[in-house]
């Protein structure tokens, strides 16, 4: 795609993350003016807007495009409502787009925001024995922790990654959060206070697994023309891809929240596995590739996962990651900083906001305000994550 | 006391009598891919266009994926105990089928002598009981070599 079909980001905005126990809505419509207000676009110029939904929330956040429109002041304009679990922002990022690529829209406005539960997620209540997700709990008690788990020791086994390794990755992002404002967990771990840390799933401790929050994410998105015509340009940044793919049959690797894989048999295992796929999509659409990214934002649910991505991105060849983290290059000052914003690990998630906080972060990266955690100059920013029921979910950002 | 051994839930494992645990899957007609749970009558592999499966029993041996050991207690659904006992689970790949299937590890499996590549084998354990039933699900253990 050319740079004459790239989106602007013209403004970004965030509630910050935390419990605060208060309704979603409210940390979506902070978030959502905080963007307008950086954008210098008024609500009433608003023409779209699209919202990723809360499922823990009735049915508000079922419909949250027009409750956040309802909330800000109903100005008679369409919305979309948009899930797909962690994904969800960046699907919501993508109808704005594509509404805006079509003609249909000049500037829109894209929210989410979560009111989180406090412990374990659980599925929604009820006896539904046909809802992999409810059967996964009932029959296995398997949590998002046992899955997460499962992959980390999977990379023990075959590539000798330890629990050290995963330590290091947390002592990088606490430090990266530290510099934060939005963060919720402001605060450096040392490698003692890790290892004191309780399994919750062995091999992963509490600290290994990332928290769930409240907070909001929210983007003003423009199309290169209605850009063009704003006096100051001077802090507009470009979405160059946005990748929404969903996996290829058969799927062969596990994927939460099913307790089984396709089958292998009588058909031939697609050339990519599905998180290999992601970033793969956005990379095609824009052109750049992993040796083109200044920093990248990857969906740290644990820190062993955050190593995964490394390789699923291509930053480096499957099996390498802890020597790439290990070298400092992921790290603030290195070579390609990861999670520069503090991540998983110092936000915990707050579902359908992630995917437009991890914009957020990356639209800061590009247009160098990010102060103490600004990555030298940065010209092209990745964010990968991936949703329960096989949603991926890649942006690619640049100056 | 109860003693009536029944599935925790009816259509996904049947035990024999030895006490090993047999899955009640799907497999496709046309492609001969197998599916567990069955969840739908029909094929997903997007070449056999719906074509229906058969109902069948899935290899009860595999070799292991991966394995966790959960610390902490999981909300309901899962069934509440006091106090919490710690469970493993696993992900063992079918041999035949070519497919990863989760379940929890029998009980008493030591987790610290497993690895992955491990031959192991589907057994019927107690989930949960009821004043009159003992509720039961299809857990994995480390194979019998005898």
């Amino acid at each position: 795609m050319s740079a004459e079909q790239d989106v602007v980001v013209l403004g970004t905005g965030m509630h910050p993350w935390g419990k605060w126990g208060r309704n979603f809505a409210e940390y979506g419509v902070v978030a959502a003016r905080a963007a307008l207000q950086d954008a210098r676009v008024a609500w009433s110029d608003i023409d779209y807007l699209a919202a990723g939904n809360t499922m823990r929330n009735g049915y508000p956040g079922y419909v949250a495009g027009s409750t956040f429109a309802q909330a800000l002041g109903w100005q008679g304009i369409p919305v979309s409502s948009s899930f797909a679990a962690c994904a969800s922002g960046a699907v919501a990022l993508e109808a704005a787009r594509v509404r805006i690529l079509s003609g249909k829209a000049d500037v829109a406005l894209v929210v989410g925001a979560d009111t989180a539960p406090k412990g374990f997620f659980g599925p929604l209540p009820g006896e539904r024995p046909e809802d992999p997700d409810w059967l996964r709990f009932h029959l296995l008690g398997a949590t998002n922790p046992t899955y997460f788990a499962l992959y980390a020791r999977r990379r023990m086994e075959l590539y000798g990654s330890t629990e050290k390794d995963f330590a290091a990755v947390k002592i990088k992002n606490s430090r990266h959060g530290v510099a934060n404002p939005y963060a919720r967990y402001r605060k450096e771990f040392s490698a003692d206070e890790i290892a004191e840390s309780p399994i919750v799933a062995d091999p992963l401790r509490l600290v290994d697994i990332c928290a769930t929050s409240d907070g909001a994410a929210s983007v003003v998105l423009a199309s290169a023309d209605y850009a063009a015509r704003l006096s100051d340009r001077s802090r507009h940044v470009r979405i160059a891809a946005i990748s929404t793919v969903t996996p290829k049959y058969p799927n062969t690797y596990l994927d939460m929240p099913d307790i089984a894989t396709d089958s292998a048999v009588g058909s031939d295992v697609p050339e990519l596995g599905f998180r290999d796929s992601i970033a793969h999509a956005a990379y095609e659409e824009s052109g750049f590739g992993p040796e083109d990214l200044s920093c990248a934002e990857v969906y740290d649910l644990s820190t062993a996962l955050e190593l995964d991505w490394y390789e699923n991105i291509g930053l480096c060849a499957p099996g390498e990651a802890e020597s790439l983290l290990h070298s400092g290059a992921t790290t603030l000052g290195g070579k390609i900083p990861v999670n520069a914003s503090g991540g998983l690990a110092s936000f915990g998630e707050a579902i359908p906001a992630q995917a437009i906080a991890q914009v957020c972060e990356l639209a800061t990266q590009m247009r160098g305000e990010a102060g103490d955690r600004q990555v030298e100059n940065a010209q092209v920013g990745l964010s990968v994550n991936q949703g329960l029921f096989g949603h991926g979910s890649c942006v690619i950002v640049t100056r | 006391m109860a003693t009536k051994r029944v599935p925790a839930l009816e259509g996904f494992f049947r035990e024999e009598d030895d006490g090993t645990a047999r899955l009640l899957g799907g497999r496709c007609v046309k492609c001969g891919a197998s599916f567990f749970p069955m969840q739908w009558s029909f094929c997903r592999n997007p070449v056999c266009e719906g074509a229906p499966l058969d109902e069948v029993e899935l290899s009860h041996t595999g070799r292991l994926w991966s394995f966790a050991d959960n610390q902490f207690s999981p909300p309901p659904p899962y069934p509440q105990a006091d106090p919490f006992v710690p469970y493993g689970v696993a992900a063992v790949e079918l041999t035949a089928e070519r497919m990863v299937v989760l379940g929890q590890l029998a009980s008493g499996t030591d987790t610290k002598t497993l690895s992955v590549g491990v031959e192991m084998e589907l057994v019927v354990e107690p989930l949960y009981e009821t004043a009159e039933e003992i509720r039961t699900v299809w857990k994995w253990k480390v194979a019998d070599k005898s």
